[in-house]
């Protein structure tokens, strides 16, 4: 429980977007212009040390999509910038490295996509092997319920707990401004067996952004900064076949280092609501830990912004003082193959 | 995305990509119809083959080993709607299969035969089932070489067709003379008075031979009765309900089907009426009667059929 030194680093501030669920005519452009100027104007900052974003070609079916996007952060004189194909809390944990540097004390992050321009469980087909996954025709939605079926039998938990989770995700979610208004599960039939349509984050449109800074400068930006006391990221192998899909081993060893026990808030990265209850238990969160109070990708998922607004949301609970130490998810990958654990926590708590 | 697509990514032909020795042996082998692992330092087998071992990064050995093709189904999900892109365009399951003699599973498709879409999957699927692969005819060296999985066969339909000459006796001739008149015909014993319907020739409970014959209404009462879910040539649809039915003025209840009201609302004491072919498909047989029809008239109650029973 040590005071933060002047080389840690903070999430100082965290906008989104009110996601919707299909696009109401705005480019990608357009729906981070509004995120990026008002996390301007919330910071007081026109020009970051760093710039990093997460996004994904094949969403918009265009190549260096990214590329256009900086318009809006305002590219010229030349900035420092980098890119990542991936969410962009992948983006975030590029800048914390490049903060922990030491040259530089701001960087914003930001991530954005449009799945409802595609078929998204069809485009997440293309980030398989080209070998012997792609060639199938697996979509994500059968991947995750190949993973949902090893779990439900592995723990002997039921569908109706899977139900359960959907329920409170989407409860929780109606009380959040941000995220699609979705009504209680119904009698639905699979979607595919044992996932029905509401175990499956529904397609999302949004963008995010985040400003991180070191010592002084994140305390001269915000009031209560969100401590970043520790970051892991842990891939497991990319084949579905040679890991045990009931568990999530990578999670548990994120979890670990980046320091998860003791958490009061976790914003899990859960798109399917099996992922929910395998990611609780890698990261050994127990009852009395709120999970995703902001109602999860379950009630929004704005694909390649999602990981990050999970450190967001569980930044932004810091901020206003209703936790004092939260845990932030992000995944990758088929199959939770890639996890990504950000624990953060105010001033008074290490 | 309901409408039409303004916008298609295509990638004409392809990427090509090679594939190295490994997954190379891996592709050649299956293009020969054959599944082969890799065996890793630590004596593991990896189906499909990696260049390295996934538990610790280490490069695999040179030695390649035929497995399956038999395999065990390791976790499993279904698809009741499939989409454009899947590999079969009725319902089926994704697989990962864990060939005999591999310590890695292969991500497949699993065909258990047809079925309409949106079916719920079969209750014979299962985590532990035993498949094959489906080879295709022509075979480019590509994981869709194995069309599918399917299960292993562990049952057979083994038909059994046998034909006779049956006699049915006097009794039974004379029973179905009257049937194809449109009479129903029974014997009343001599000893006790019951009226026997279909009649055997003689009194089953006073053992007496029997000649005297009765004509019976074709109105009875539903004494017991079952209902069937397995469907039967004989009956209209699938439940039917087979009951016990005491004709009128009878001292024994006949089998025979019911049928014009659901099989839920069948009731013992029921009053039923026979329900006859068109006399002109009448011939020498029950099936004249095609089954009992409820009557419009108030149930027996049960003190007056329970010795039937
Ligand atoms: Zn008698």
């Amino acid at each position: 429980m040590s005071a933060p030194l002047s080389t840690d680093i903070a999430v100082v501030a965290f906008v989104q977007t009110e996601h919707t669920a299909e696009a109401a005519g705005a480019s990608e452009v357009e729906l981070l212009a509004p995120v990026i100027t008002e996390i301007k104007e919330r910071t007081g900052l026109n020009r970051f040390g760093f710039t990093c974003s997460g996004s994904n070609d094949y969403l918009a079916g265009a190549p260096f999509s990214f590329v256009s996007a900086l318009d809006t952060v305002g590219a010229w004189p030349p900035i420092s910038e980098s890119h990542v194909e991936m969410d962009a809390a992948w983006a975030l944990y590029e800048a914390w490295v490049k903060l922990r540097h030491g040259e530089i004390d701001t960087a914003l992050v930001y991530g954005f996509g449009k799945s409802s321009q595609g078929v998204l469980p069809e485009i997440m087909t293309q980030q398989l092997d080209p070998y012997y996954l792609a060639p199938l025709g697996v979509d994500q939605v059968s991947l995750a319920a190949l993973q949902a079926r090893a779990y439900l039998e592995r723990s002997g938990a039921k569908e109706d707990d899977l139900r359960a989770v959907a329920a409170r995700s989407r409860r929780a979610g109606r009380d959040n401004p941000f995220a699609l208004h979705l009504p209680d599960p119904g009698d639905e039939g699979y979607d595919v067996a044992p996932l029905r349509p509401y175990d499956v984050a529904p397609i999302t449109d949004g963008a995010a952004a985040v400003v991180l800074a070191r010592g002084d400068r994140a305390r001269e930006l915000c009031e209560r900064p969100a401590w970043i006391r520790g970051i892991d990221h842990r891939s497991e192998a990319h084949s579905p076949g040679v890991r045990d899909l009931s568990r999530s081993e990578a999670a548990r060893l994120a979890g670990e280092r980046a320091g998860a026990a003791g958490v009061e808030v976790a914003e899990l990265h859960a798109q399917f609501s099996h992922e929910e209850l395998i990611l609780r238990e890698a990261l050994g969160l127990g009852e009395d830990v709120a999970v995703n109070p902001s109602g999860g990708p379950l009630s929004a998922n704005p694909v390649m912004s999602a990981g990050l607004i999970r450190i967001g949301e569980a930044a932004a609970r810091i901020h206003d003082g209703s936790a004092a130490r939260t845990l932030g998810h992000a995944t990758s990958g088929p199959c939770l193959q890639q996890n990504l654990v950000c624990v953060l926590s105010g001033d008074d708590h290490g | 995305m309901s409408e039409a697509p303004n916008h298609v990514l295509e990638f004409p032909g392809g990427y090509t990509r090679s594939v190295g020795p490994v997954i190379g042996r891996f592709l050649t082998e299956l293009r020969d119809g054959r599944l082969v692992g890799v065996r890793t330092a630590g004596g593991r087998v990896l189906v499909p083959p990696t260049e390295y071992d996934p538990a610790d990064g280490e490069p695999v050995t040179g030695e390649f080993v035929e497995v399956g093709p038999g395999g065990t189904v390791q976790t499993w999900s279904w698809v009741s709607r499939p989409r454009a892109v899947h590999p079969l365009d009725r319902p089926f399951a994704w697989a990962l299969i864990r060939p005999d003699g591999a310590d890695t599973a292969l991500l497949h498709a699993l065909d258990l035969g047809p079925f309409e879409t949106g079916a719920a999957p079969p209750r014979f699927l299962k985590t532990g089932m035993r498949v094959r692969p489906k080879w295709r005819a022509e075979r480019t060296g590509a994981i869709g070489d194995i069309e599918c999985f399917r299960p292993e066969v562990t049952m057979i339909n083994a038909p059994t067709r046998l034909e006779y000459r049956l006699q049915g006796g006097r009794a039974l001739d004379r029973f179905l003379e009257g049937i194809s008149q449109g009479r129903i015909l029974g014997h009343r014993c001599e000893v006790c008075g019951q009226v026997i319907v279909p009649m055997k020739g003689l009194c089953p409970r006073d053992g007496v031979p029997t000649t005297e014959e009765v004509e019976l209404p074709g109105t009875g009462t539903v004494t017991t009765f079952a209902v069937n879910n397995l469907p039967d040539p004989r009956a209209p649809e699938v439940p039917f309900v087979s009951a016990y039915i005491l004709l009128d003025g009878a001292g024994l209840p006949m089998l025979a089907l019911v049928a014009g009201i659901p099989a839920d609302q069948v009731r013992m004491g029921m009053r039923v009426k026979a329900a006859w072919r068109p006399r002109e498909e009448w011939v020498a047989s029950m099936a004249n009667i095609k089954w009992f029809e409820p009557l419009d008239e108030p149930d027996v109650p049960f003190e007056a059929i329970k010795d039937f029973v």
